[in-house]
């Protein structure tokens, strides 16, 4: 009992450290990525001084974030006189619990049996005998499921935002998000149905292991070579859920100056800000966990390799672990600078295109590929 | 009842764009393409250590190419005796919409063609915005900007260039009152 309060205490705090340092990491990423896209330099003037001396250690602007995150703690935190105070303080962690919440039954790695970790350690092997945990903080069956459950809870914050701060554009703001949200969490939802079909489960290991088979002796059973159409559409809906800007509508600045969250400053402006950030790693979590193989490389399993020739290459369980984890974060770093990149390089839709774009074309499209995909399933079965 | 509908106003520079534009997805993917390209391009001579970007660093680099006429430092213009050609009229310092230059006039018994002097001249590069007034108000020809872009400390937030630096760090002479 004791030892998986270990275990499970030191995932999530894992998780939760690993997700924060992501999102600051973002921030860098994000600056630095539009920067050199432009053919600009990008921020860095911050830097670290080493104490005592006059080394200044400025490693390309990686400490903007923390400049940043400074600044918004030490800024006087101001709020308008006829503010809602329980729910305009409530608003910004309601948008950023459930986003870390999300995260919750995302696989980031194969099973860890800590015994195997350890085979010389006798005090290990007693302690843990031959006990296996899957590196996932919750390991529900409806992984999908609840995952779609807590990434919906996100509208709430941005409507108890909009609603208490007691200023028009927050509520234009909020209103704008709202139905934004709606519309295009019934896209996200629908794309990933034609998947579930395929592989038969909502739980999120057992779509990961499903993955690492062989199509056709030599492609990846990956979901973005069996749904290509599928990824395509989520990763569009994904954006638009995480009010990015070819869809930030609800915060558009020149209309709106900041949507929802005009009227909050200091850390609590600072939390949606990083919400927003986390929402784009887990959106990417969820890209890799669905449509990339999650945490797998191709032709690997939790044994090791095995190469499309029939070549096998077995490998120690550590070594097996860290290159598990290390490729999951790895994918999830490439799909947020995919994410980025779209972000700097797309202009924004008008709100009503916003809306039609989510009704009357992705929706059509993706119930057409779910059709498909239904049809070509149940062809398959007979 | 109804209004009438609104007419939507046309411009004459309205982009025409074909069916293949018009249906968005294969213009989004050339725009990505190529805004990853560039990227791609810049990250790989930023990592070859080379520069990946048009930006000059302004205080650690200076452009090679400024124009003759590119508005930099500033210089006070000698008389041949080496003194500031200045009068200290203030015309300078009233014109500047920054409101940077400080003057303090002296007299000076010896000189009776030009008496008054100053004895205190300083501009605070921290706030000059470069504009190029004060050269255009002087009536001695006694300050002017040259080409080359002022030299200032990190960090600081009071940056006051003296009298004695601004005659000497690049000495011209007004060649019209040479011989006075």
């Amino acid at each position: 009992m004791f030892q998986d309060l270990f275990i499970h205490t030191l995932l999530i705090s894992y998780i939760i450290v690993m997700l924060l340092t992501f999102g600051l990491l973002l921030t860098w990423v994000e600056r630095k990525q539009a920067a050199i896209m432009s053919d600009r330099i990008g921020a860095n003037r911050a830097y670290l001084r080493l104490p005592f001396t006059q080394i200044k250690l400025i490693w390309w602007g990686l400490f903007h974030g923390i400049a940043d995150g400074l600044k918004m703690l030490l800024k006087e935190d101001f709020k308008p006189r006829a503010h809602d105070p329980l729910i305009y303080t409530l608003a910004p962690w309601v948008m950023f619990v459930p986003v870390l919440l999300v995260f919750a039954v995302i696989p980031f790695g194969g099973s860890l049996s800590p015994a195997a970790l350890f085979p010389g350690s006798e005090t290990v092997a007693q302690w843990f005998g031959d006990k296996s945990y899957p590196l996932q903080i919750a390991a529900l069956d409806a992984g999908l499921l609840v995952l779609f459950a807590f990434g919906g809870l996100t509208i709430i914050g941005a409507m108890l935002a909009g609603w208490s701060s007691n200023n028009k554009f927050s509520l234009l703001g909020a209103v704008r998000a709202g139905a934004q949200m709606i519309s295009y969490e019934l896209v996200l939802g629908l794309a990933i149905v034609g998947l579930i079909l395929i592989y038969g489960t909502v739980n999120l290991v057992a779509i990961v292991e499903q993955q690492s088979a062989i199509l056709w002796g030599f492609l990846p059973a990956w979901g973005i070579f069996l749904q290509p159409f599928a990824a395509l559409l989520f990763l569009v809906a994904a954006q638009a859920e995480s009010q990015r800007i070819p869809f930030d509508l609800p915060e558009a600045e020149s209309e709106l100056v900041a949507g929802f969250f005009t009227e909050y400053s200091a850390m609590k402006m600072g939390l949606f800000m990083f919400a927003q950030f986390i929402e784009i790693v887990v959106i990417a979590a969820i890209f890799t966990t669905l449509f990339l193989g999650g945490y797998n490389l191709p032709f690997m399993s939790d044994q090791g390799f095995v190469f499309p020739g029939g070549v096998e290459w077995n490998l120690p369980h550590w070594a097996v672990i860290l290159t598990q984890i290390s490729v999951f974060w790895t994918k999830v770093f490439l799909v947020c600078g995919f994410l980025v990149l779209v972000r700097w390089t797309l202009p924004r839709l008008r709100y009503d295109q916003l809306i039609q774009f989510a009704w009357r074309i992705l929706l059509p499209l993706t119930l057409i590929n779910l059709l498909v995909t239904a049809i070509v399933v149940f062809a398959m079965q007979y | 009842m109804y209004h009438t509908p609104y007419k939507r106003k046309k411009y004459w520079n309205k982009a025409e764009m074909n069916l293949w534009e018009k249906s968005y997805l294969p213009e989004v993917v050339r725009g990505l393409s190529l805004t990853s390209g560039v990227f791609l391009r810049n990250l790989w001579r930023w990592m070859r250590g080379r520069k990946g970007a048009l930006t000059v660093y302004y205080p650690e680099e200076r452009r090679p190419d400024y124009a003759a006429h590119n508005r930099g430092k500033h210089i006070l213009t000698q008389r041949a005796n080496g003194k500031p050609q200045c009068i200290a009229c203030n015309l300078c310092a009233t014109v500047c919409p920054a409101q940077v230059i400080e003057i303090e006039a002296a007299f000076d018994a010896e000189d009776p063609a030009h008496p008054k002097y100053p004895a205190h001249f300083a501009i605070d590069y921290a706030r000059c915005i470069f504009c190029g007034m004060c050269v255009e108000a002087c009536p001695e020809d006694a300050i002017r900007m040259l080409s080359e872009v002022p030299n200032l400390p990190r960090g600081s937030r009071h940056i006051w260039l003296h009298k004695e630096e601004l005659l000497q760090w690049s000495p011209r002479r007004d060649v019209a009152k040479s011989s006075s």
